[in-house]
């Protein structure tokens, strides 16, 4: 067993970095970036934490994750404590631990923050993670008795599988309805291999089926069922579809060939596996000169995933300057080491083509930046005469997503804002029909899986108040 | 081929689609819903064999196992009383436009079936389609079998013996489509077609199956299937259908040589 050391040792100590496949390699392949710590690199992070009275970390965290005593027990060696520490509160420790923005959120507020040495939270929660799975340790399943009362889940990304987990481990019967074939939303469709391989995905949510939920995919809430048929056979539903509608930029030559939205084009890559094609049966086109739109983390991964999949070059395109890129420093960190190349204050006014429809080029302008907007950041304007033809042969559109209003077209008294986004109670998650609830990107529209599960946990606690008591959907019907 | 999918045979309404994977390692494949049977949960699909995931499906035997089927998806067809209606069908388009007549007589409309093929084995449904339509009109590009001709030719002369006719919904290979629409657009009447784009999800996520309509970026999968012929960008439409060309035909090659298909195996 390590020891706990020194107080004056532990605040000496540099914070341990994570080895990396090297960037000339790992763009030839999707494996993942990041190695993971080893035991030892664990022990030695874990030994750091100077083990607050009052953890400021914790604050940070909307899976509410005992931080110190997973910690602890690192240190202790008892890594199968640490998993069961963490279970308790999260139910998607591998995935939070690699790709939750732990610099924006526990890692903030860890008090060795201040000496700019936080905690490396996430990469000790992926440790855990990793370890428990490779060992064969599992959650404590549940003994007490199930309760009759059933509540239906909409979307099986981070914000349906925490609350349908949470509901579970309190003894509800619990079903989780997906649209696609495969469960774990953005966490499957969307993030790259390369950042969340899709076998520990698959891994934590069939802990989470091992809790009792029951996972019905290929079922289109709205088309399949309506969210009134949900009512007759369901207490309480949780609305948790993410919000998965790409937005393109319209402008001219948009829809020719090669070009694909953001989710197109890592769904593809994805879930339907294109990068292994022709075993897997799903095609994707990869051009020489690629140009991604957008410069938030999904740009950054299509980018990253257009050059593994054989483009010679593939830019960033960005109508704001370097300052002002909404990606986590980490991963433009790494899409720099790969060779991605950025065009800043650029924007694009069109797609040029040849007759078959292919794309031979993209006409952009120069921006510059001008005064604050209400949003407080310096708003680009184009400069005039400024226009130039960057050759590229495919665009992919990553400027974001909006609502899909699928579920809401058949959620009657559910009420949405102007953009499509289901209005809740900020408290209880509760939309404006009793009984329903709702969480995730569907109601933040596109925002992080943290804050997702976060709000998956909400739900869960707001739904078992909500029937406990003696509330119900079904009652209301009566 | 007949599924059963019970739920989805509940709700489905002429006009929509399902999408379907043979195994995991498949691709999801569009395919028109052409009748179903709500009371024993069975759906039927048809489909030609075109490339690999089709010549897949084409071994699968009774009692087998789809591994996804999802429906149903896009909108139904605008069934309401106009009048006069025709449906052309072409291919396995003929398919698709059966609960489509069948509804639109339902609804007391006088319905002209058109159907076509290249030639008399390709000819389907004729029977099905004779019972819910007021007139039958069978065309073989050959032919080896009704009219010789193409379905247009026969539209032709219904449009200018018959004014009273309204509305027309087409739907088959992309060309009879665009070509039917040509036609049309000289005769004071509606042209909707159903349009086949490239899917990936069918529920509004990816985007991979847009076409202009008119000034507008539609998706197909959620605002159609079907949309007025006259306002589709035809060239950007078979432009998009065909992008995977290539690789299209690595798989079903790839497929051929593996000989993975299973009724090949007995
Ligand atoms: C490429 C990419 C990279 C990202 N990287 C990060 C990152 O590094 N860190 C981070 O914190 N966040 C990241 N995000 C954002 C994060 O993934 C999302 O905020 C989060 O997944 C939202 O979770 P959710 O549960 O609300 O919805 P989603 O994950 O979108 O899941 C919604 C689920 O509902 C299903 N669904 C939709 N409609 C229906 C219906 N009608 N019936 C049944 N099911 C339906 C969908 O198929 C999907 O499975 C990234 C997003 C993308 C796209
Ligand atoms: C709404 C809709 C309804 C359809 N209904 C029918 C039907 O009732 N009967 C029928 O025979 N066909 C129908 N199709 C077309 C059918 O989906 C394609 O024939 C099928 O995907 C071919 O797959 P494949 O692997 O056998 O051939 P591939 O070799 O993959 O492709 C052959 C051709 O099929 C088209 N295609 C390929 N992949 C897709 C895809 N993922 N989505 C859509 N089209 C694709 C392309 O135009 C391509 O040139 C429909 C398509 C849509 C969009
Ligand atoms: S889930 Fe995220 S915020 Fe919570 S401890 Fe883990 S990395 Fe930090
Ligand atoms: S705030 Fe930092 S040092 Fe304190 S308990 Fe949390 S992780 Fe450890
Ligand atoms: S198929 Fe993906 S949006 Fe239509």
């Amino acid at each position: 067993m390590a020891e706990m050391i020194e107080m004056k040792e532990r605040t000496k100590r540099e914070t341990v970095q994570m080895k990396e496949q090297p960037p000339s390699e790992r763009i030839h392949n999707f494996k993942e970036v990041p190695l993971g710590y080893t035991k030892e690199e664990a022990i030695y992070e874990a030994q750091r934490c100077l083990q607050c009275k009052n953890p400021t970390c914790m604050r940070g965290c909307p899976a509410e994750i005992n931080i110190p005593a997973f910690i602890r027990y690192i240190v202790e060696e008892d890594f199968a404590k640490a998993y069961l520490t963490i279970l308790e509160t999260d139910a998607l420790p591998a995935v939070t631990g690699r790709v939750c923005p732990q610099e924006e959120q526990c890692q903030k507020e860890c008090v060795l923050n201040k000496r700019g040495k936080p905690i490396a939270i996430g990469r000790l929660e992926r440790f855990v993670a990793d370890w428990a799975r490779e060992n064969g340790i599992h959650g404590i399943k549940d003994k007490r008795s199930r309760k009759t009362m059933k509540v239906a889940i909409v979307g099986s990304g981070p914000a349906g599988l925490t609350c349908a987990a949470d509901l579970a481990k309190t003894g509800y019967q619990v079903t989780l309805f997906e649209a696609l074939h495969k469960p774990g939303g953005v966490l499957v469709y969307g993030i790259p291999e390369f950042r969340l391989p899709k076998s520990i995905v698959e891994y934590e949510v069939d802990e989470i089926e091992q809790l009792g939920v029951k996972l019905i995919c290929n079922q289109v809430i709205g088309a399949t069922k309506s969210i009134e048929d949900l009512k007759d056979e369901f207490d309480a539903i949780f609305l948790s579809n993410g919000a998965g509608a790409p937005r393109f930029m319209d402008i001219p030559g948009e829809n020719m060939n090669d070009v694909y939205s953001a989710n197109e084009f890592l769904t593809r890559s994805n879930l339907m596996k294109a990068y292994l094609f022709p075993e897997h049966d799903t095609p994707i086109k990869i051009r020489q000169r690629a140009a991604t739109i957008g410069a938030g983390n999904v740009a950054m991964d299509s980018a990253r995933t257009a050059l593994r999949l054989g483009a010679e070059k593939s830019y960033i395109i960005y109508r704001r300057s370097r300052a002002e890129v909404p990606a986590r420093a980490e991963e433009v960190h790494h899409a720099e080491e790969e060779g991605i190349i950025f065009h800043f204050l650029t924007l694009p006014v069109r797609i040029l083509g040849d007759k078959e429809g292919r794309v031979t080029g993209m006409e952009c302008i120069k921006m510059e930046l001008g005064e604050p907007d209400q949003s407080g950041r310096r708003s680009p304007i184009p400069i005039e005469n400024s226009n130039f033809v960057l050759e590229v042969d495919m665009v992919i559109d990553a400027i974001g997503t909006m609502a899909n209003p699928i579920v809401a077209r058949s959620a009657e008294g559910v009420e949405v804002n102007q953009w499509g986004y289901f209005k809740i109670d900020q408290r209880t998650k509760m939309t404006t029909c009793e009984g329903i609830f709702a969480g995730g990107d569907i109601v933040r529209g596109s925002a992080t899986v943290i804050s997702a599960v976060g709000d998956g946990k909400i739900a869960a606690r707001s739904i078992d108040d909500y029937l406990s008591s003696g509330k119900s959907l079904k009652k209301l019907i009566i | 081929m007949w599924i059963e999918a019970p739920e989805i045979a509940k709700t489905v309404q002429p006009g929509q689609f399902i999408i379907l994977m043979t195994k995991e390692k498949g691709e999801r494949i569009p395919l028109t819903v052409a009748d179903y049977d709500r009371k024993e949960g069975l759906v039927h699909i048809v489909f030609q064999v075109v490339g690999k995931t089709t010549d897949e499906l084409s071994c699968f035997q009774e009692g087998d196992c789809l591994y996804s089927f999802t429906g149903p998806l896009g909108r139904k067809s605008e069934i309401d009383f106009y009048g006069t209606v025709v449906v052309v069908g072409g291919g396995t388009g003929i398919a698709c436009i059966h609960p489509i007549a069948r509804s639109l007589k339902e609804a007391g409309n006088k319905v002209i079936a058109i159907i076509g093929a290249r030639s008399k084995e390709l000819i389907i449904m004729e029977k099905e389609l004779k019972v819910v339509s007021d007139e039958l009109i069978i065309t073989t590009d050959d032919g080896s079998y009704g009219r010789k001709g193409f379905v247009t030719h026969a539209l032709k002369e219904k449009l200018d013996q018959d004014p009273s006719i309204k509305k027309i919904w087409t739907i088959g290979p992309p060309i009879m489509m665009k070509v039917t629409t040509e036609l049309t657009k000289l005769y004071p009447v509606d042209t909707i077609v159903s349009l086949n784009t490239i899917m990936v999800d069918g529920t509004g996520m990816c985007g991979s199956c847009r076409v202009s309509i008119g000034e507008e970026t539609k998706f197909v999968c959620t605002d159609g299937p079907e949309f007025d012929g006259q306002l589709v960008n035809w060239d950007e439409f078979m432009h998009r259908i065909y992008r995977y060309r290539e690789e299209e035909k690595e798989s079903w090659q790839d497929f051929k040589n593996k000989n993975e298909c299973r009724c090949k195996e007995n």
